[in-house]
């Protein structure tokens, strides 16, 4: 199905509203188990997914609107409060003033953000050759992975699958290419801002060990990554299918007793 | 305005509070025994829709400005907060946010329907002014709504909007300065915009009373478009056209609804999503789906000072409109020309919401850039000016020449003499 609405996008790429860069590809159209009026997120592939973010991502990018106590929510990777905790208290936090006026160090709360890698903006930009690695919070929602009006209607804007085809989707480029290649670049078909990224290719078959014994490849990883930034982005998604659900119930039942009572009250008069 | 009752109090309350203030009588006379013509159609619910939308957005809005910051550091984590850690506050900004654009879905056929049935003809002239001048405070609110998240799309569309006022010759740029409380786009702006955007949805809630102050003086129109002669013609308000509204207004929520829960991003711009950065300019910014035709209309003059004429024209000629239409007839029912070029009309405004929203100089409908080469291509730009030449063509050639000369059919005599017509197809 989703092939079909992947080829009708070509033709309707008509349709868009956004222009897309020349020589940038549109997102690879994988699916994932949250798609769709009643898809739910997969509790395994969100802790896998924050565990990639953990410890690859979070090297240099920042998280600011998530915090530890978030990982144990209902709707998300579910992890239990006790592991928060853990999990929280492995982290050293700069809190502070105390009484005397001194910042100090103390181990992390569940209620602390999820720490940044640098200092600030311009420390995260000197370390990365002058290109500011993005906070990851809304990344699946700020950054379409194809367009066309009516495709982005049926397929949703595909965050998450751009997210996944950019880690995948790098290239060593061929001789010609190569020529045009700025110092510290990668290439990569996918970067909305592409086709060089500032950011060298992050994943490698086992560059982390998964805890549930799932085979960490390069596409898992992707996969896994992408779901869980998927959640950050909209952490209340389930919620909101769920009340959806219920609420269009209501309505479809309420819509149809009120047009029995308007089609009662309008019997015999001629209008 | 209490002509249509026969309001007597019943309780002593009712006696007393009747000589005091004579509401329960305006209720009844207004709300419950208004004649209304029997035969509206569910294009008239929209009047009910909007009112509903307006109540759906001011109290969202109250609620989500309990929440928010008015701040340039701050604004854009507020919605963030707001979306994850206040109750439901997912749920009230996804309403707020699509509530404004079913807002202008309801406007737009609330308009194009006054169109049809020449709903702005005498003796109506003023309640469609008085529309007229409701839409204008929706598109302000809407605008300054659409900063307050302080995105990147927040910031440079509230850019390229205040800027139009630069184009004004000689004050233009202390305008535009004023405007912004600086010499850029920062916090006074945003302060600036979030006090605005609260006190107008309460001018717009006093015009909508003044709308419907309009509105029971003549009456309303009909799909007929004849007059009201006898009280055979009409029904009163209550129960048929509550329950009728109300059937309207709920089946209107279920697709109000679905939006919400199932695509809340959709109406959107995902950049948005980006906190505002004055330092990055978006690769292509545009404004909200509601605006787009008119800026197509703004892009369409090479002219910065004529395309903010155009714009600005465009809706100001619809003040003028019960002007420029000379039919004696008002509906559209019985007017086969001028029904052919209303019909036109509409597909003229979608073709300029879809001129509006790619890159001028790309094909049209297409992301791929025409070749600066000089010569002719059917790009975002030329559709747009032709749509804009089309529209403005329509207001001042078709429709007052139309009007005149065109040879309208045969009305019914009577709204009962119509109904019954049509009751006695249906039996037929």
């Amino acid at each position: 199905m989703r092939k079909i609405f992947i080829i009708a996008s070509v033709a309707f790429a008509a349709l868009t509203g956004v222009a897309q860069a020349e020589g940038v590809l549109p997102a690879k159209g994988i699916s994932y188990s949250f798609e769709g009026p009643l898809g739910t997120f997969d509790r395994g592939q969100l802790q896998r997914g924050y565990k990639v973010y953990k410890e690859v991502c979070a090297n240099c990018h920042s998280m600011k609107l998530m915090s530890f106590r978030n990982l144990s929510d209902k709707g998300g990777p579910e992890f239990t409060a006790e592991q928060v905790k853990a999990l929280a208290a492995t982290f050293t936090v700069k809190d502070g003033p105390n009484e005397d006026g001194e910042m100090f160090d103390r181990p992390g709360l569940p209620s602390d953000r999820f720490p940044s890698p640098f200092a600030n903006d311009q420390a995260a930009k000197a370390a990365n050759g002058g290109a500011l690695p993005p906070d990851l919070s809304l990344i699946t929602k700020a950054r379409p992975g194809w367009y066309g009006t009516i495709n982005q209607f049926f397929n949703g804007i595909g965050g998450p699958q751009y997210v996944y085809s950019v880690l995948t989707g790098y290239e060593e480029p061929d001789e010609e290419m190569a020529k045009l290649q700025p110092p510290g670049k990668s290439l990569n078909h996918y970067f909305a801002a592409g086709p060089w990224i500032g950011m060298p290719a992050p994943l490698s078959d086992d560059v982390v060990t998964y805890d549930d014994g799932t085979k960490a490849t390069v596409d898992q990883m992707a996969r896994d990554v992408s779901a869980f930034l998927a959640w950050t982005a909209e952490p209340k998604m389930e919620a909101r299918k769920h009340l959806g659900f219920m609420t269009l119930l209501y309505l479809a039942v309420f819509t149809l007793m009120l047009y029995l009572v308007k089609k009662k009250i309008w019997a015999g008069v001629p209008h | 305005m209490s002509g249509h009752s026969n309001y007597q109090p019943t309780t002593r309350f009712g006696k007393w509070l009747h000589e005091r203030l004579p509401i329960m009588e305006l209720i009844q006379a207004q709300g419950m025994d208004f004649p209304t013509p029997r035969n509206l159609n569910y294009w008239w619910t929209f009047g009910g829709i909007l009112a509903t939308m307006l109540v759906v957005q001011i109290l969202t809005g109250v609620v989500l400005a309990m929440h928010y910051t008015p701040h340039v550091d701050l604004a854009f984590n507020s919605v963030e907060h707001i979306m994850r850690d206040v109750n439901y506050g997912w749920l009230i900004r996804y309403m707020h946010a699509n509530g404004a654009s079913m807002f202008f879905i309801a406007v737009y056929i609330h308009i194009f329907r006054g169109m049809y049935y020449g709903s702005y003809k005498a003796p109506r002239e003023v309640l469609w002014m008085i529309g007229v001048v409701i839409y204008l405070i929706m598109m302000a609110t809407a605008f300054m709504g659409y900063v307050l998240p302080w995105g990147q799309m927040s910031f440079w569309g509230a850019k390229v909007i205040t800027n139009l006022f630069s184009a004004i010759p000689f004050v233009g740029d202390a305008i535009t300065t004023w405007l912004w409380g600086g010499f850029s786009i920062d916090n006074p702006t945003l302060n600036r915009f979030f006090s605005l955007h609260y006190l107008l949805p309460f001018v717009l809630a006093a015009a909508v009373g003044l709308h419907i102050w309009a509105l029971h003086v003549p009456g309303n129109n009909n799909p007929t478009g004849i007059s009201v002669k006898s009280s055979q013609d009409t029904l009163p308000f209550h129960p048929y056209y509550t329950m009728k509204d109300l059937f309207a207004i709920v089946a209107f929520l279920v697709f109000y609804m679905a939006w919400v829960f199932y695509s809340p991003n959709y109406l959107g711009h995902a950049i948005n999503y980006d906190p505002a950065n004055p330092l990055v300019t978006p690769a292509h910014i545009v404004p909200e789906w509601y605006y787009l035709p008119f800026y197509a209309i703004l892009r369409a003059i090479p002219d910065k000072l004529g395309g903010v004429i155009a714009m600005f024209a465009s809706i100001l000629i619809l003040f003028f409109l019960p002007w420029l239409d000379r039919s004696p007839l008002r509906s559209f029912k019985y007017r086969p020309l001028s029904r052919v070029f209303f019909w036109i009309f509409v597909v003229v405004c979608v073709i300029l919401g879809f001129a509006g929203s790619g890159l001028p100089d790309n094909y049209f409908l297409s992301h791929h850039a025409a070749p600066a080469d000089g010569g002719f291509h059917f790009t975002y730009k030329i559709v747009g000016q032709l749509a804009t030449f089309w529209y403005f063509f329509h207001f001042l050639v078709i429709i007052p020449l139309v009007s005149k000369i065109e040879r309208t059919e045969k009305a019914p005599a009577s709204i009962t003499e119509a109904v019954l017509a049509k009751a006695h197809d249906h039996a037929a």
